[in-house]
């Protein structure tokens, strides 16, 4: 038991250690050695946070959330809901970011902050689905029944997304659209910068969530510890 | 007793309740009508009926309305406990689900239909040979929206959450569900048939059957207590 705590303690640690130097060759591989792109200029360096953002808001964050909503239902393992949630606030955080980078982004480059575009409109509807989601958790207490509701909201809000980017993308193809594309030609050390960016991001994701399930935890351990404490000392006032 | 009598028992206690005090269908019916008419307010004087349509006023009308039936449907039940009541029957639970499914159904249906009729009638829109296929397709709206409503009334009520947050929970699940029924009805206000309307009608009864399927499997962790 003590062994192993100090195992994953150490593991942790490591954990954090390799995503700092990750986010910080990241951060160097973003500003400095990719190069200017020609016709954006420094604004399309936002790309390479925005798309690993992108990356975990539409890619694991939620799956995580998804899979592990089963998997409570099926346990009843309380330990898969506080990852659950962990994996949903910051699913959510990463959402919001790109959210923010897009418009900013967008505004110079198409002259416009928001297009009805497919994406960006899934990826809207995704925020308010789990923004949603953490709202239920919030109002719901502790405990069985916050886990078995916020599941099932987990499980029905996933299968929803695929639903929501299908309408979309009928709905924007039937009408004409303001923009297409926003692709333009990517150097290789551009390229380079975006993998980093992708694998720093994924890591911090990983980080967060480690860090973030283990607070979740340790706050359950405490309520537990307090109500034990205090049927303790309820039953030493009556002697 | 079989499956479906069991549910058509609490389908019929949930109506019969309604019709004797009748207080949730009127609210419903008057938010709707309020919603059309304080859309028409925003819109030009004379403007033509379809884009009036394609604006969404006759979906955000019967989403409005449809989320009150929904959240009075377990509200009511949970007043002197008459939710506990009803799980301690001997029926299986997926019985219980369908039974206020149904019963909620019809009162969306019934409240969409004179939103439908009001919403001609103001805006000068002639439904002619189109009527069969919005009724078919405030039909499959319907079963969308008391599908998602009924599971998540329960899920609301369970953490005893108002009415707005009911909205908050289902109002973005139901953005398909709101892109779909308009571009249709937009298309049979104009004159067209449902088959113009292509895959639209279709992505309605996938999005149905999903979640009816979804919800009538997780509805026993929503009210196991």
């Amino acid at each position: 038991m003590q062994s192993d705590q100090r195992g994953r303690g150490l593991a942790t640690s490591a954990l954090v250690i390799l995503t700092f130097a990750a986010v910080l060759f990241a951060l160097i591989a973003a500003f400095i050695l990719a190069p200017r792109e020609a016709t954006m200029g420094d604004i399309q360096r936002l790309f390479y946070f925005h798309m690993p953002s992108a990356w975990i808001a539409l890619g694991p964050a939620f799956t995580v959330v998804f899979g592990l909503s089963i998997a409570y239902l099926v346990t009843g393992k309380m330990v898969y809901d506080r990852w659950a949630g962990a994996s949903a606030e910051i699913g959510v955080i990463f959402t919001t970011i790109t959210l923010m980078t897009g418009p900013l982004w967008a505004k110079p480059v198409w002259g416009v902050y928001w297009d009805w575009e497919p994406r960006l409109t899934t990826t809207l509807v995704l925020w308010f689905i789990y923004v949603g989601y953490l709202l239920l958790r919030s109002i719901a207490g502790e405990g069985a029944r916050r886990a078995r509701l916020s599941a099932v909201y987990g499980i029905v809000g996933w299968i929803d997304v695929p639903i929501v980017f299908l309408s979309i993308w009928w709905w924007r193809t039937i009408h004409p659209r303001l923009l297409t594309g926003s692709g333009f030609q990517m150097d290789s050390r551009m390229f380079a910068a975006l993998m980093v960016g992708l694998v720093a991001f994924t890591l911090l994701y990983l980080c967060l969530l480690v860090l973030r399930a283990r607070t979740l935890t340790m706050e359950a351990d405490l309520v537990g510890l307090r109500t034990r404490l205090r049927r303790l000392d309820r039953r030493g006032g009556g002697q | 007793m079989t499956f479906f009598s069991q549910a058509w028992a609490i389908v019929r206690k949930d109506l019969v309740t309604e019709l004797r005090g009748a207080s949730t269908i009127a609210s419903m019916v008057l938010l709707g009508l309020l919603v059309v008419l304080v859309f028409s307010f925003g819109a030009e004087p004379g403007a033509d009926s379809a884009s009036l349509a394609r604006s969404g006023v006759l979906w955000a009308a019967f989403l409005f309305s449809g989320v009150i039936a929904v959240g009075r449907s377990f509200a009511a039940e949970k007043e002197a406990g008459c939710l506990d009541g009803l799980l301690l029957c001997p029926v299986d639970r997926a019985v219980i689900f369908l039974g206020k499914f149904i019963g909620n159904l019809i009162l969306v249906f019934a409240t969409g239909v004179v939103i439908l009729l009001f919403f001609t009638v103001v805006y000068n829109v002639s439904i002619g040979v189109g009527w069969l296929g919005l009724l078919l397709l405030l039909v499959l709206a319907s079963v969308g929206l008391s599908t998602l409503g009924t599971l998540f009334a329960a899920v609301a009520a369970g953490v005893r959450a108002r009415d707005a947050l009911l909205t908050v929970f289902i109002f973005p699940l139901l953005v398909p569900l709101v892109i779909a029924a308009a571009h249709t009805s937009t298309l049979l206000l104009d004159g067209q048939g449902l088959g113009e309307a292509g895959l639209w009608p279709w992505l309605l009864v996938v999005y149905d059957v999903v979640f009816l399927a979804v919800s009538i499997m997780v509805f026993d962790f929503v009210v196991e207590d």
